[in-house]
């Protein structure tokens, strides 16, 4: 999808910028820690529409059971964390943060008249629209514009991979996504690309090459900036040898130096178990597992726990009852965790998702994900939901 | 800008094809536009070749199968899984590979690219290199002809019925992917039908599926024989009424007018003239050549606005580079590397929607990595690029990307590096700079490079240029633009 910017920001300013070296070699003179209270927000994106109700299982439920007589988890292999409720045996990590108060789980997210195509609610999760409703702009990028308006630097928002995701592209600023740090600043040091960038002029309206040209000039300008932050604090804790475990390994080392960031962004995936569920789901979870504790591990002995918040969530929840193939259909509603010594409600966040009072066959949403969403931009990071959100949304106390 | 007629044959070439070739530069300049889009049509007219890529083993593997009848999958031995599964993932790469060839060195440009438009419109992700051959065959086969008998088979190939999980579609359980993504993604588009649409053609679709060699069976016991409302029709259908309904709807052809316009023409939607493209293709019963006609014997095509105005995708990028400087890549499957890293692995798109384009091809490190581009293959300068661990892909990639990886010190980190060894024959493309000037060799290099006028000035350009002589002089200019931002552009 083709995202029309209506303004440009003035290219000038960043060429500019990115040649100010003298500029960012200050970094190194600021203490080295994010300072008390400056949060940090990591988002974990399960990219296929991870089945819920397999994840935190409502092991007293008989429709539960009655539903997925092939697929149902049974109580006893679970991860037991109430009476009532339990996690995906393979959600070892995410028991253990339970258990020490770290671990937040909210129920049944999701939005009015859902969508159950992938990329149409990937869509809608990434750039916070009504079903209805089509933006060009991801919620995480319009916060860059919001906060980063007068940045040299689109630093603030980072995702670790290769391509980058519609969350973190703005109107007017996009995040950068890279998945190495010293590759991208290998290929920044290029002269024939600062010369070339430097004979760039904008031309009066908007063309396709202005595009190229506003990505390289922050790209230039970013990555020097990002390879030396990276290498002042590397994180040096052990970590699971997986795509997982290297993206907030990453994360880790970026918290611990002197960079502007305040939000990461990773996904995982493919949750999209139509069929063979069982094995994919656990493959999943024990890579999501061992990585996020190893992350939290990290952040706690580097006293930082507290001021990160890792945030979970997939474009949908899958159908109640599984289907003929081992797995099961798209769905609605979904939970989402939060992960973070800094929680204000742990646990379970509201009840389970009432399994009596369906939608043809899916679950019913209690709470809006921008809901979620304006609380994180409000209450973590300080900015004016509103205004990013376009409306505004309620605020809860899980922060 | 001047729009000269050379320029508007470019664009022609880069929208119709995989850009010029070295050795048809020269006539560029004096031919017109609609004798030559004759030709370009003239070129594709042929029925395509089957590309067969299969390992003669697996062949065998299938044939044996054959005579002990054994038509599912359950019916494999773990070893015989094993073993299909692993050779087909080999096999897709080099797939991969001889398409991307095809694109690169077949006169059938306009059959080729059309291909390439309909790969990613019809996306599916398949791991069986029968399925992905046979697909890729009904759409080369049927790029230009009527949209009708496309849809009708791809609706019918084993990789998309197995894609679509059409194979566990069945009464009393239906499983409505295959017929939500042919209303959404390959017909109609969203918005113009309902959920209960979608439910009800899933029944239809009961009992479609395929078979381990690939070929269509109809289940009738699975299938649901009650009547369905489809679009305010009632009836009993089947699977190819729905298809007929849906090619019913105007909406189809204007879905995919409209679709294709962005792809030939311009992202930016002349909404008048897309519907005037999709009222003709409606009336021509979904002619796609006369749908293409259109589109490119019109004036409006060649206006300034639209040339130079899209952004490669990685495969015109890469096909577009081997076509003007011809080389030989001792290394092909770096090329399979170099299209995972830009974000369009061929055989492997993101989901079934298919590459979305655009300015999504350009990210930070994307476009960094597309200015390399040339440079690597000119100077063997090393690939340290990792693609996207993507365990939707599961292991093919994997092992692909890990084929030739070592690590390299200094960056902290194991990465994949790959070096480009090209070697390039420059002899057609220096021919087009024989007649031209010293003095006026720098414009003339970059008006055959770019559709779009260069930023950087001919200055200070000269000062990463090697004006030893005057071949060196020309194929490290043309490596330089190559390396610009408005070299992605075609």
């Amino acid at each position: 999808m083709l995202i029309k910017r209506k303004q440009f920001i003035q290219l000038g300013s960043l060429a500019t910028a990115s040649m100010m070296l003298p500029k960012f070699l200050k970094a190194f003179e600021k203490p080295m820690m994010v300072p008390q209270g400056n949060k940090v927000l990591v988002v974990l994106q399960m990219s296929g529409g991870n089945d819920g109700l397999n994840t935190v299982i409502p092991v007293r439920n008989d429709i539960y059971y009655r539903s997925r007589p092939h697929l149902g988890i049974e109580k006893d292999k679970a991860l037991s964390i109430t009476d009532e409720v339990a996690l995906h045996p393979s959600l070892i990590g995410f028991k253990e943060l339970f258990d020490d108060g770290s671990l937040g789980i909210m129920n049944s997210v999701g939005y009015p008249n859902p969508d159950r195509s992938h990329f149409r609610s990937m869509d809608i999760w990434q750039t916070a629209s009504e079903s209805n409703n089509y933006l060009y702009t991801g919620w995480l990028g319009r916060y860059l514009d919001a906060q980063c308006a007068g940045c040299d630097k689109p630093t603030q928002a980072l995702e670790i991979d290769d391509v980058l995701s519609l969350a973190l592209k703005g109107e007017n600023l996009k995040g950068i996504a890279m998945k190495d740090v010293g590759r991208l600043y290998n290929t920044s040091r290029n002269k024939y690309y600062k010369d070339v960038l430097a004979h760039h002029k904008n031309s009066a309206e908007e063309k396709p090459v202005d595009y190229l040209y506003k990505t390289m000039a922050e790209t230039l300008s970013s990555a020097d900036y990002i390879f030396q932050q990276s290498k002042l604090h590397p994180s040096s804790a052990q970590y699971p040898k997986t795509g997982l475990g290297k993206s907030l390994q990453t994360i880790a080392s970026l918290i611990f130096s002197d960079i502007n960031t305040k939000v990461y962004y990773v996904s995982l995936g493919s949750f999209d178990t139509h069929v063979n569920q069982q094995n994919e789901q656990q493959r999943l979870f024990t890579e999501m597992s061992d990585a996020v504790k190893a992350f939290v591990e990290d952040l706690k002995s580097n006293n930082l726990f507290e001021d990160v918040l890792l945030m979970t969530f997939s474009e949908f929840g899958r159908r109640v009852s599984q289907n003929a193939s081992g797995g099961t259909d798209h769905g609605t509603a979904n939970n989402m965790f939060l992960v973070s010594g800094g929680l204000k409600q742990k646990g379970l966040i509201n009840p389970m998702p009432d399994l009596t009072d369906l939608n043809e066959g899916d679950l019913k949403y209690k709470i809006d994900f921008k809901d979620v969403y304006a609380t994180v931009l409000n209450k973590w990071l300080s900015a004016d939901d509103k205004n990013i959100l376009g409306q505004r949304y309620k605020h809860l106390d899980f922060i | 800008m001047t729009v000269t007629n050379q320029l508007k044959n470019q664009h022609l070439i880069w929208r119709a094809g995989f850009g010029p070739r070295a050795e048809d530069l020269l006539q560029l300049s004096t031919v017109s536009q609609k004798s030559l889009f004759k030709s370009v049509l003239k070129d594709s007219s042929k029925s395509p070749q089957y590309i067969d890529v299969a390992d003669n083993e697996l062949k065998g593997l299938m044939m044996g199968m054959n005579d002990m009848q054994k038509l599912k999958k359950a019916d494999l031995s773990a070893d015989e899984k094993k073993q299909l599964r692993k050779q087909s993932q080999k096999d897709i790469k080099s797939l991969n590979l001889a398409w991307l060839n095809e694109m690169v060195q077949s006169a059938a440009q306009l059959r080729e690219k059309m291909s390439f438009f309909w790969h990613g419109h019809f996306a599916s992700r398949n791991l069986n290199i029968f399925y992905q051959q046979l697909l890729l065959d009904i759409i080369r086969r049927n790029a230009l002809g009527s949209f009708g008998d496309l849809l009708r088979e791809v609706s019918k190939s084993a990789a998309m019925i197995n894609f679509l999980n059409n194979n566990q579609n069945k009464k009393d359980h239906p499983n409505e992917n295959f017929a939500r993504e042919v209303m959404e993604l390959f017909t109609m588009g969203r918005g113009n039908y309902s959920e209960n649409d979608v439910k009800e053609a899933a029944r239809a679709f009961t009992g479609w599926g395929a078979d381990l060699q690939g070929e269509f069976v109809f289940r009738k016991f699975q299938h649901d024989n009650g009547d369905k409302t489809i679009l305010g029709k009632t009836g009993n259908f089947d699977g190819d009424d729905v298809l007929n309904i849906l090619l019913q709807q105007k909406e189809t052809a204007h879905f995919i007018s409209k679709k294709l316009y962005r792809f030939l023409v311009n992202d930016n939607v002349d909404e008048q003239k897309a519907i005037w493209l999709g009222n003709r293709f409606h009336q021509s019963n979904y002619d796609i050549k006369s749908l293409l006609e259109d589109i490119f014997m019109s004036d409006w095509f060649f206006e300034e606005k639209n040339i130079g105005a899209k952004i490669k995708s990685p495969v015109e990028l890469i096909a577009g580079i081997r076509r003007m400087i011809p080389m030989k890549i001792e290394n092909e499957e770096v090329q399979l590397t170099v299209q995972a890293v830009l974000g369009q692995l061929l055989f492997y798109p993101p989901n079934v929607a298919g590459w979305p384009g655009g300015t999504n091809w350009i990210d930070s490190s994307s476009l960094m990595f597309r200015l390399r581009i040339p440079q690597i293959i000119y100077a063997a300068d090393e690939l340290d690029m990792k693609a996207k661990d993507d365990d939707d892909v599961m292991m093919g990639r994997r092992e692909m990307m890990n084929e030739g990886a070592f690590k390299v010190k200094g960056l902290g980190k194991v990465n994949s590096i790959q070096i480009i060894k090209a070697e390039i024959f420059w002899n057609d493309y220096l021919k087009k700079f024989d007649a031209v000037q010293k003095e006026n060799l720098l414009a003339e290099i970059s008006k055959t490079i770019l559709q779009t006028p260069a930023g950087i000035s001919n200055d200070t350009l000269k000062g990463y240029i090697d004006s030893t002589g005057k071949e060196t002089f020309i194929k490290t200019a043309t490596i330089q633009l190559m390396s610009t931002p408005e070299y992605q552009l075609c």
